[in-house]
């Protein structure tokens, strides 16, 4: 990756690395910013209310800070690549390490859900194959830097990466086997009909502050629109955390109710929240006993299939072809969530 | 000079539309703007990223809002 620094980058750079120092002091003074804001208010720890409340002033600053960072990486990250790049590139391929590219490259391209249908008729045009396409679009929304950054900082790096690997699993797989159902026909006809484009990509020579100055863009934007779902979140989380007595979950959502990994995904398909929303609450539910197969398969049915963005694919999908998309999707995670329950 | 705004009606093209409106009546360029929020049209002409922007039917710009200065740029050179 070539990096155009001009002198004028010297001072973002300059800026940038004041700002990582500055982040991370006081990211390791979170502990104690928490204890003062402990000690200065009349609540203690030892009761139900007090537990909620640390709860909610240790994780609320720290998942926020975490947010920013994954956040402000990514946006730079992404200014490396676009939708046309990415075309191009799964164009020129085939077979199932296409749909292993597609699954990955749907991590680091720009996406926004509203924009999922041009992306999808801009792939199948220029001769993306229809199962890379899939890959693509379960990979891109499922595993996205909100989703890393609140696992990351409410479960740890370890589940972080798991869920990361699991999530390009259940693209790649999803997209194969959907690849491999031949389900071309059931592609709307108009869609079908368009003319076929050149998936070529022009090289952008952006300067490095340019791309710094689009990571700042995106924190803006997504922190922007996230922060009160997170707060939220953390807020509910911060209840079940106080109220809800220890292995509650257990028979609930616990390893040995066999049918909790089923019926956390009818639940969570047709649920809409974005990972803002639904991870902290998912974390509460961990620490009161859940198993986290069925929490992962919980989470990730929530955020991979969702009813508006089925509506917004029915416009260039057929219903037999939707119905496979979530079956097979579902199927994935379900898979997940059982080998999880049956391994831990 | 004809400007068409794309996008299936987000947020994110509604600024798009508002900020082009509006740099166009800061230097006195005449437009006629279409808001194009068919995605059969939008696929056809090629966008993948909305809000885009297209001058006289080419498109110059899609996958974010873009800034005043971008849309002067673009309004100048079209004129």
């Amino acid at each position: 990756m070539d990096m155009h620094i001009v002198p004028r980058d010297h001072r973002a750079l300059t800026l940038v690395a004041a700002a990582v120092v500055a982040w991370g002091v006081v990211y390791a003074s979170l502990g104690a910013f928490a204890d003062a804001v402990m000690r200065a208010s009349p609540f203690d720890r030892t009761t139900h209310f007090g537990d909620a409340v640390h709860f909610f002033v240790y994780e609320a600053p720290k998942v926020m800070l975490l947010l920013v960072l994954v956040v402000f990486t990514m946006g730079v990250v992404r200014s490396y690549f676009s939708p046309e790049r990415t075309r191009a590139i799964l164009a020129r391929r085939g077979g199932v390490l296409s749909n292993v590219l597609a699954a990955g490259l749907g991590i680091v391209t720009p996406f926004c859900s509203c924009s999922a249908v041009p992306l999808f008729i801009g792939f199948l045009t220029a001769g993306v194959p229809l199962g890379v396409t899939f890959s693509f679009l379960v990979s891109a929304p499922m595993v996205n830097e909100i989703a890393l950054a609140l696992l990351f900082g409410l479960f740890g790096w370890k589940i972080a990466l798991l869920y990361m690997g699991l999530g390009l699993s259940v693209a790649i797989a999803a997209g194969i086997v959907l690849g491999h159902l031949h389900m071309e026909r059931h592609v709307e006809d108009w869609v079908t009909a368009l003319p076929k484009t050149a998936a070529a990509a022009t090289p952008d020579e952006v300067p490095f502050g340019a791309r710094l100055a689009a990571g700042w863009q995106a924190v803006g934007e997504i922190v922007g629109k996230v922060w009160p779902w997170i707060l939220a979140g953390i807020a509910v989380g911060a209840g079940i955390h106080g109220y809800v007595p220890e292995d509650f979950m257990a028979g609930l959502m616990g390893k040995d109710a066999w049918w909790s990994v089923p019926a956390a995904v009818l639940i969570g398909v047709p649920m809409y929240s974005n990972a803002a929303g639904i991870i902290p609450v998912v974390e509460a539910l961990l620490a009161k006993g859940a198993a986290l197969g069925t929490v992962l398969a919980f989470m990730m049915s929530v955020i991979a299939l969702s009813l508006p963005e089925m509506i917004i694919l029915r416009k260039v999908l057929k219903p037999r072809l939707i119905a496979a998309f979530i079956g097979v999707v579902a199927s994935g995670i379900l898979l997940v969530g059982y080998v999880f329950n049956a391994v831990l | 000079m004809k400007i068409q705004v794309l996008g299936s009606g987000c947020s994110k093209c509604e600024i798009t539309e508002r900020m082009v409106r509006e740099t166009a009546q800061r230097l006195a360029i005449p437009v006629e703007i279409e808001k194009v929020k068919d995605m059969q049209r939008i696929a056809a002409m090629g966008v993948m990223r909305t809000p885009a922007v297209a001058i006289e039917g080419k498109v110059v710009h899609s996958g974010r809002v873009p800034t005043a200065d971008e849309i002067g740029a673009w309004l100048g050179a079209a004129r």
